[in-house]
């Protein structure tokens, strides 16, 4: 297992694509962050109660940053299908649980390495445009903002074993990327005909409220139903990996 | 040592494999023929644990190929040429599979060497040439330093040298005592290549002995002034002969014993040479009736 581990990040190391990620989603944490959160601190004047400044900076980043994420989780395993690369890494690694495994547990550590550092970025960038538009911001020591930004990095991590599902599932880069990018971003556009209520109960959205702070709001009931989610989806993905042919 | 019992694979309703038994043996190079879609790269993939077999076994070593405790070091594979990452150099690819299959990145270094490419070793794989990819692919295999050698199509896309280069190494490494298979469409470059020869078509066996076997007893064609003269010299001796013209073709001699009797009777020969082409004609009389797509007219 060893073994396939250090495979497994190596693979993952000498791609330039990883590289390029990292660095597109260093720039939209810190963008889209800031954009978010200047556009978001008009709000406090509308309804002070509901102004939760470091939900509203955490959306931001995560909104553009689970698609960099998750395409990292996709590309992970379709490239090498595209490649053809996947017979000699199972040649290496026959085991196809292993294998999985193997990759399961690098894209997930990279992503939560990764998402956490986002997560925080944006977080960081957000409070401080509050503070520079004279809108209340919050600390890191706060009530629940230390929970909101480490389940926002863990929202992210998921986001990446979701992208690898995906691309196990599909063996398609076009095909993962176009799922991963309808679950998590264009599905808002038909969330929004639904009843507010009703649309927290899609998976991604339901995650997203790991972030929020206000006093009485419950952030973990939709985080488990979206870990379940990602779960079933990667149960589903090493059952077709072990029985089809490769 | 690769054992295969009635592998089958089934597509849909065709039969790509079809109840296929053999054993590949050590020590020499085993040549895996048959006409394309004949189902060579299916078998080696069923070898490789790659694809299913809906029926039968196929074992490397006495074990499944996913069994196989340290894979690497015991089967070297080469698939397909093609399948690296076009954007990793070949040095990088060759480490990847290495830190996989558990192998130090030092051999990484000697594999390149061995097959010549280690000035190409930064290059990205995506700029290679077939033959070069080639190359890359048989380092590959040789990672692990392995027992067992598995070769689809090697020679394909190489150019004379590498060919030649190839052929060289692969009784090399049988000459080592390892296990040698390795496919082709091509019965001209087994001839050369191959010890013992494996002919399927459509997925059945066709014919599983030594090239020699494969060839019938080799006859000698020979031109003499005096052709007349010479058969009745070289049937008293036991060989037989058939003859049209002043060409006579001899069968059970060689050509250096006809030779020494033309000597001693003072018979001069005008031509003297071994027919070779009997291993093609064996293998299209064995395939002719089981190539997917013919050529029209031609029959």
């Amino acid at each position: 297992m060893r073994a396939a581990l250090r495979g497994e990040w190596r693979k993952l190391r000498t791609l330039r694509s990883t590289t390029y990620s990292l660095v597109v989603l260093a720039v939209l944490s810190v963008g889209f962050g800031a954009l978010f959160s200047g556009g978001a601190a008009g709000s406090h004047r509308e309804r002070p109660a509901e102004f939760d400044p470091a939900a509203l900076s955490l959306q931001g980043g995560a909104m553009f940053g689970q698609i960099v994420i998750g395409v990292l989780g996709v590309l992970s395993i379709t490239s090498e299908y595209a490649a053809g690369t996947i017979t000699a890494g199972l040649a290496a690694v026959p085991r196809r649980g292993r294998l999985f495994a193997a990759k399961a547990a690098v894209v997930g550590v990279v992503a939560a390495v990764a998402g956490l550092s986002a997560a925080l970025a944006s977080f960081l960038i957000g409070q401080w445009v509050f503070a520079a538009g004279g809108v209340p911001y919050a600390g890191l020591g706060d009530a629940g903002v230390a929970r909101a930004v480490l389940g926002a990095g863990l929202y992210l991590a998921l986001i990446g074993l979701l992208g690898l599902a995906l691309g196990f599932l599909t063996r398609s880069t076009a095909a993962g990327v176009t799922l991963l990018t309808s679950m998590t971003v264009l599905v808002l556009a038909v969330l929004q005909l639904l009843p507010q209520w009703a649309a927290g109960f899609w998976p991604t959205v339901a995650g997203m409220q790991v972030v929020t702070t206000l006093p009485g709001s419950s952030p973990w009931p939709g985080f488990l139903l979206f870990t379940v989610f990602v779960a079933a989806l990667t149960a589903a993905a090493l059952w077709t990996f072990q029985r089809r042919d490769a | 040592m690769i054992e295969v019992r009635r592998l089958t694979k089934v597509y849909g309703a065709g039969r790509a494999v079809d109840r296929l038994t053999f054993t590949v043996k050590s020590g020499v190079v085993t040549g895996f023929l048959g006409p394309n879609g004949a189902g060579k790269t299916t078998t080696l993939r069923m070898v490789m644990g790659l694809d299913r077999p809906t029926e039968g076994t196929a074992t490397v070593a006495g074990r499944r190929y996913a069994d196989l405790a340290d894979p690497l070091r015991t089967v070297g594979a080469l698939l397909d040429a093609r399948a690296v990452h076009p954007r990793r150099t070949a040095r990088d690819h060759l480490r990847c599979l290495a830190a996989s299959g558990g192998i130090a990145d030092r051999r990484v270094d000697d594999v390149l060497g061995l097959v010549g490419l280690d000035q190409a070793a930064r290059r990205r794989a995506g700029e290679f040439s077939l033959g070069m990819s080639q190359r890359l692919g048989i380092a590959a295999a040789l990672l692990g330093d392995p027992e067992v050698l598995v070769l689809d199509e090697p020679v394909n896309g190489l150019d004379p040298e590498g060919i030649w280069w190839i052929r060289g190494f692969m009784r090399s490494l049988a000459a080592e005592g390892r296990t040698v298979l390795v496919s082709s469409h091509l019965m001209s470059e087994m001839s050369v290549t191959a010890d013992h020869l494996i002919v399927i078509g459509r997925g059945r066996l066709l014919a599983d002995a030594g090239v020699a076997e494969l060839t019938g007893p080799q006859s000698v064609l020979v031109r003499a002034a005096r052709p007349a003269e010479l058969a009745g010299l070289l049937s008293a001796e036991g060989a037989s002969v058939s003859r049209s013209g002043k060409a006579l073709t001899v069968t059970g001699m060689g050509s250096a014993a006809i030779g020494a009797l033309a000597a001693v009777r003072g018979l001069a020969l005008i031509e003297l040479t071994p027919q070779r082409t009997t291993l093609e004609e064996a293998y299209m009389g064995l395939t002719g009736d089981s190539v997917e797509f013919g050529g029209g007219g031609a029959s």
